[in-house]
């Protein structure tokens, strides 16, 4: 088992405020790792330590044994490292077919080209149709995201996540806003990930973290609070009376 | 050198007072407000018409170039402005240029273009010389009364109800209007005393900075770089910014005068790659 | 459609398009001896504006100072006429390299900062070129290069009285860059600024570089603006403090928004509407038409540029 990714006591401070506390966290490599804990804890904030967007007061963000805390975010995404956003992120002028193409480009490394139009290279559309018959998208594909249903808006999210061809996938609430019904289906499309691929997630539904993940990591105001595989965590006392009674599925 | 450094300080404070309420506007509304020229326009037509037309003794229509413009603002803000701020900035600043071009046009139109001329009163006039440094009377007088106004400003945004609710919205509006502040009507105060203050500044600029109807152009930029340098969050940070601008813009144009503004300019143009939030602003949040 | 259909589709010709530009080639038949300095400045304003139009319209920056470009361009052709060379075809590769050098030095500015910051450093930059055009010598200070005599355009033709030359000179370059741009835009690169433009956030987190394209964007706008510039220098044969004022700034915007941003061919209508705005109102009150103008900015805003072309909609 190799750590693919690791955080050596980082430390976020807001003014006074330490929204992430001497975090050292391990993801093994193919993991299926849940962030759990309560609201406010910082997992949105480590993850966007983890990805770039925010620069940590200390500590160190590794992967695959590299230090790259002062590496940019989108040279994270070219290394592999991919997150969905919990509010939606997404193009909100540009349709789900070309957002996925632009993606797909550059995941192909032909987003630079200035003079050879958009989907030319026959692999671009092939993977987009691909990913719009995945998520159900193939009926929209060519509508203004910003018209789109929360839904399908979702899907897109994760859709273009999957277009990075992440090595590292950090999801961020997945299905949040998603009705019950549709959350069991993303979820497959993630579990039918390659095995290679590492994957941590941020989720509050405890059937889909315990269905889903073979690994858990709790976060508290900030810290590391415990760490295990999924049955221990799920027995663990400790972590029930954090949690008092948030271990009801959300809906 | 000492005279420039006081030219400096009073050409300073000026406009500070001339852009303390952009910079409030772009802090509570983030609406980006070209126009604000506009009124700093009409308050100096304001006290050279009075003069003029009416005779009206220069001290005594400053209160009235406070006044007008302020007035003109509320309404403004009321009927033109506030359908706007949710419009992304884009809107805003093709809406105030809009509104810029009227206000220079309409203004030709009624008055003319000539530079207008302030006939400062008899005491006003002249310099004191205070070991060996001429003091200039007027320059004096404008540090003097802009001074008296910043300290209210403080006094007001330190001591009153009014201050901290203006406070309390600049930080997050959201948050103010969720403790029951009407963020509107501190916005329209607002608004409204920064457009008089505006209208004051040119009334009592109109002599150092001179008159004419594309005032708000020219000095647009000025205004503009007081409020990104000096940052939208504090009083004392546009202060601040101002004296420097005015100070460097004296000196730069007594030392290089080949070069004239290009060194205020070019100031900016650093000071703003530097530090993008401005000199004294928070973090770029916006 | 499939998905490959659908993104061919996106980048065929439409018909309106051709017609277009169609319409654009004829115009210099249709202007004859009495038009075709008329048809010039259009076409140097339609370049410019999409010039703006590439930074404006598809990522999204805001910038006051546009000018600056032009200015150099103009400026730049003009020294060039008149102390190197008066070729005018070599005269406008060094108007648009010298723009194209200063958009990719100011940039690294631009891409720092927030709205308002950027908007100060656009605004700054044409303001030091204003001044430095007004102070320094070599370029005339406020009087402007006069005088700059262009020779023979691509060794046979010469620049006649009545524009005809001008004209067709300026539409040949305003249809090669609408060209060149319509490719760009519909490249990858060109969908990556759209996507920026959109949500800078999202575009980083699928690894694009933000800042390196939108150096790389803004310093093709600004070679495009320097030509436009250069053209003019080259056309009227001088170049004055007008070609970097605030006003040319501010006007091309205008045009822009009249024509419509995000399309390419916003430009160009918006250059003419532009212009036609300006004869009619100046016809009625040459003194005061820009309150008009001014009056027109306005109201757009506040209606809403779609909805007040669509005047239907007005009453709702």
């Amino acid at each position: 088992m190799t750590t693919v990714l690791e955080t050596r006591n980082l430390v976020k401070r807001f003014g006074g405020f330490a929204a992430t506390n001497d975090v050292s966290l391990k993801v093994e490599k193919g993991a299926r790792q849940a962030l759990i804990g309560p609201n406010g804890a910082g997992k949105t904030t480590l993850i966007n330590l983890l990805t770039g967007v925010l620069e940590p007061t200390a500590g160190t963000v590794m992967l695959e044994g590299e230090d790259i805390t002062k590496l940019p975010s989108h040279q994270r995404v070219r290394r592999g490292i991919v997150r969905t956003f919990q509010i939606n992120q997404l193009f909100s002028e540009l349709t789900p077919l070309q957002s996925l193409a632009l993606t797909v480009s550059n995941q192909l490394g032909i987003s630079a080209r200035f003079w050879q139009a958009l989907g030319r290279d026959e692999r671009v559309a092939a993977r987009c149709e691909a990913l719009l018959a995945q998520f159900h998208l193939d009926d929209v594909q060519d509508q203004k995201v910003a018209l789109l249903a929360y839904g399908k808006r979702r899907q897109l999210e994760i859709a273009t996540a999957l277009a990075c061809a992440p090595r590292v996938l950090l999801l961020d609430e997945p299905v949040a806003g998603v009705p019950e019904g549709e959350r069991q289906e993303i979820f497959d499309i993630v579990n039918a990930l390659p095995a290679e691929v590492t994957v941590l997630l941020i989720e509050h539904d405890m059937d889909l973290v315990f269905n889903f993940a073979r690994t858990v990591s709790v976060l508290v105001n900030g810290s590391l609070f415990a760490e295990g595989d999924v049955k221990s965590i799920a027995n663990d006392p400790r972590v029930k009376s954090v949690y008092l009674g948030e271990g009801t599925p959300h809906g | 050198m000492l005279t420039l450094l006081f030219d400096g300080i009073a050409y300073g404070m000026l406009l500070f007072v001339l852009a303390v309420g952009l910079a409030v506007t772009l802090g509570l509304m983030n609406f980006v407000n070209l126009a604000h020229g506009a009124f700093a326009m009409a308050g100096g037509y304001v006290t050279v018409l009075l003069m003029d037309r009416a005779g009206v003794p220069f001290l005594a229509t400053l209160p009235l170039a406070f006044l007008l413009p302020a007035l003109v603002g509320a309404v403004a803000e009321r009927l033109l402005y506030r359908p706007m701020y949710k419009r992304p900035h884009l809107d805003h600043v093709l809406f105030s240029i809009g509104l810029v071009f009227m206000t220079v046009a309409a203004v030709d139109w009624l008055v003319g273009s000539q530079q207008q001329i302030v006939k400062l009163p008899l005491w006003l006039q002249g310099r004191f010389e205070i070991a060996s440094v001429g003091i200039g009377k007027y320059r004096l007088f404008i540090i003097v009364v802009c001074l008296l106004l910043t300290l209210m400003l403080q006094w007001v945004l330190g001591r009153t109800r009014f201050g901290s609710r203006l406070r309390a919205a600049v930080d997050d509006p959201r948050v103010a209007a969720g403790l029951g502040i009407n963020v509107n009507q501190v916005f329209s105060v607002t608004f409204a005393v920064g457009s008089g203050l505006a209208g004051l500044g040119g009334a009592l600029g109109a002599e150092v900075l001179g008159l004419d109807p594309s005032f708000p152009l020219k000095f647009m930029i000025y205004f503009l770089i007081v409020v990104s340098v000096g940052g939208t969050t504090t009083i004392t940070g546009p202060l601040l910014a101002a004296l420097l601008l005015g100070i460097a813009d004296v000196m730069g144009k007594y030392y290089v005068p080949q070069l004239g503004a290009f060194v205020v300019y070019l100031l900016m143009v650093v000071i703003l790659f530097w530090r993008p939030q401005g000199l004294f602003g928070r973090g770029a949040t916006r | 459609m499939s998905a490959a259909q659908s993104i061919a589709a996106d980048r065929r010709w439409r018909p309106w398009e051709l017609v277009l530009l169609a319409a654009l080639v004829i115009s210099w038949f249709a202007a004859g001896n009495e038009h075709s300095l008329l048809g010039n400045e259009i076409a140097i304003f339609a370049l410019f504006a999409l010039s703006l139009d590439l930074i404006l319209g598809y990522a999204g920056i805001i910038s006051l100072g546009h000018a600056a470009f032009f200015g150099v361009g103009a400026y730049t052709a003009a020294l060039f006429a008149k102390h190197v060379m008066p070729d005018p075809l070599v005269g406008l590769v060094v108007g648009t390299a010298a723009a194209a050098l200063l958009g990719a030095l100011s940039s690294v500015l631009v891409m720092r900062g927030s709205d308002l910051a950027r908007l100060m450093i656009t605004l700054g930059v044409a303001a030091i070129l204003y001044e430095l055009a007004n102070k320094l010598e070599f370029t005339g200070g406020a009087d402007g290069l006069q005088g700059v005599s262009m020779g023979l355009l691509l060794g046979r033709f010469e620049f006649d009285l009545y524009g005809r030359t001008a004209f067709a000179y300026s539409l040949v370059l305003l249809v090669i860059c609408l060209l060149i741009a319509r490719r760009i835009v519909a490249s990858p690169f060109g969908w990556s600024l759209r996507a920026i433009r959109d949500n800078r956030l999202r575009a980083a987190a699928i690894g694009l570089n933000v800042d390196l394209r939108l150096g790389a964007v803004y310093t093709l706008a600004a070679a495009m603006a320097g030509t436009a510039g250069a053209l003019l220098a080259q056309t009227t044969g001088f170049a004055s403090l007008d070609v970097l004022d605030f006003h040319r700034s501010a006007d091309v915007m205008l045009m822009l928004i009249i024509g419509g941003t995000g399309w390419l061919w916003g430009g160009v209508l918006g250059a003419i509407g532009f212009k036609l705005m300006h004869s009619v109102l100046s016809a009625w009150t040459p003194q005061y038409w820009t309150f008009w103008l001014g009056l027109f900015l306005v109201v757009l805003v506040m209606v809403g540029r779609d909805r007040f072309f669509k005047s239907w909609t007005w009453w709702k």
